[in-house]
């Protein structure tokens, strides 16, 4: 009796698109964000915060920049490398953004084959962008060093404006971390798909709930915004 | 009880389905030649942004030839990387909006350090 009722489909009203389904959606007075899980949106809320963080050390390196008057280092110069003989301007940083952005790509397809339920190909793929990332980590301790040696200090440097090192220090410091941070969190979850949590729902060692393969997807979105965040950093830092 | 929890399970995948006709039962799922071909395009855009600096490009053309690219590469990234594009307007918007008022914080602090910049050149200015 109870069963018939069960499995008689009834139809839900479509949602609205557009501007209407904003409204609809926000105004529903159950949770604004329809079809994603609480993982994911507070992951992107995160993700938002931590674009204030970044957009704060950015503005505070272009209110330093604007207002000195002593002329700013040439980063062309700064971060150029002499390699086979040959001086390269920003070669060093060029590599990283390449490195960086072949690990998002990487990232993209370790997401795609977690839906696929393909937990070789998923695992092999985020251990690939972990390696990427650790060799960028790398790069950016080589370049430190380099900077370090020459003379590149918090309060000063030998090429001009004393807020170079203030800033560079603060804004890739921070990025480094994220990027650090996010290998230890890609090498974490590519173990759970390695060893397939989410296909016997083995429970969290933290949490006691049982995994899906959509935090792959949520470990990708972090990964993409430090991509992301490199993307502005690199615009704004090292070819302004 | 039941009956209710059925029922909303029964909603909720008809309107995963609605949002996004692409979307597999099962999260997000697009073709792999989506992502090369995006990954190919960051590779050409970030070469660019390289080659700007590389001829040594400058004044207003390399500003906004720098900005171009670094939208463009963002654009790719949260849209097509971070799946945006097929998310709902109500995620999209929530996300994606407040960022974009920074600017004004942009604009603030740029008369700000116009302002101390004037200054230190007014008071700070050799003398002898």
């Amino acid at each position: 009796m109870a069963d018939t009722a069960l499995t008689r489909q009834i139809e839900p009203p479509a949602r609205p698109a557009g501007w209407q389904g904003i409204a609809a959606d926000w105004s529903s007075d159950q949770r604004a964000f329809k079809n994603v899980s609480w993982g994911k949106a507070m992951m992107w809320i995160f993700l938002l915060s931590d674009t204030f963080i970044f957009s704060c050390f950015l503005l505070s390196y272009m209110t330093a920049r604007m207002s000195t008057t002593v002329p700013w280092p040439n980063p062309s110069e700064v971060f150029a490398l002499n390699i086979a003989g040959q001086h390269i301007p920003l070669i060093l940083i060029a590599i990283m953004t390449f490195i960086l952005i072949s690990s998002s790509g990487t990232m993209a397809m370790a997401v795609n084959f977690g839906y696929r339920r393909d937990r070789a190909k998923t695992a092999a793929l985020m251990l690939a962008t972990a390696a990427f990332g650790a060799t960028f980590v790398g790069m950016q301790a080589f370049e430190w060093t380099k900077l370090i040696m020459e003379g590149v200090r918090p309060w000063g440097n030998p090429w001009g404006a004393a807020q170079f090192g203030s800033c560079f220090f603060m804004i890739t410091g921070f990025h480094g971390t994220h990027v650090t941070i996010g290998v230890i969190f890609l090498i974490i979850i590519a173990r759970k798909v390695w060893r397939g949590d989410f296909d016997i729902e083995r429970r969290g060692f933290f949490t006691s709930r049982k995994g899906q393969y959509e935090i792959v997807e949520i470990t990708g979105l972090y990964w993409h915004f430090v991509d992301l965040v490199w993307v502005f950093i690199f615009a704004l830092f090292y070819l302004w | 009880m039941t009956n209710v929890a059925v029922h909303l399970e029964a909603q909720q995948h008809a309107h995963e389905a609605l949002a996004s006709p692409t979307a597999h039962a099962e999260g997000q799922q697009h073709p792999i030649k989506l992502y090369l071909v995006v990954w190919g395009w960051l590779f050409v855009l970030s070469t660019c942004s390289y080659l700007v600096d590389y001829f040594g490009v400058h004044g207003y053309l390399r500003w906004s030839l720098i900005l171009l690219f670094m939208v463009l590469k963002a654009g790719l990234i949260v849209a097509v990387f971070m799946h945006m594009a097929w998310e709902r307007l109500a995620l999209a918007y929530a996300i994606l909006l407040p960022p974009v008022l920074v600017l004004v914080f942009v604009a603030i602090m740029v008369f700000e350090s116009d302002y101390t910049h004037l200054l230190r050149v007014i008071f700070f200015a050799p003398t002898a």
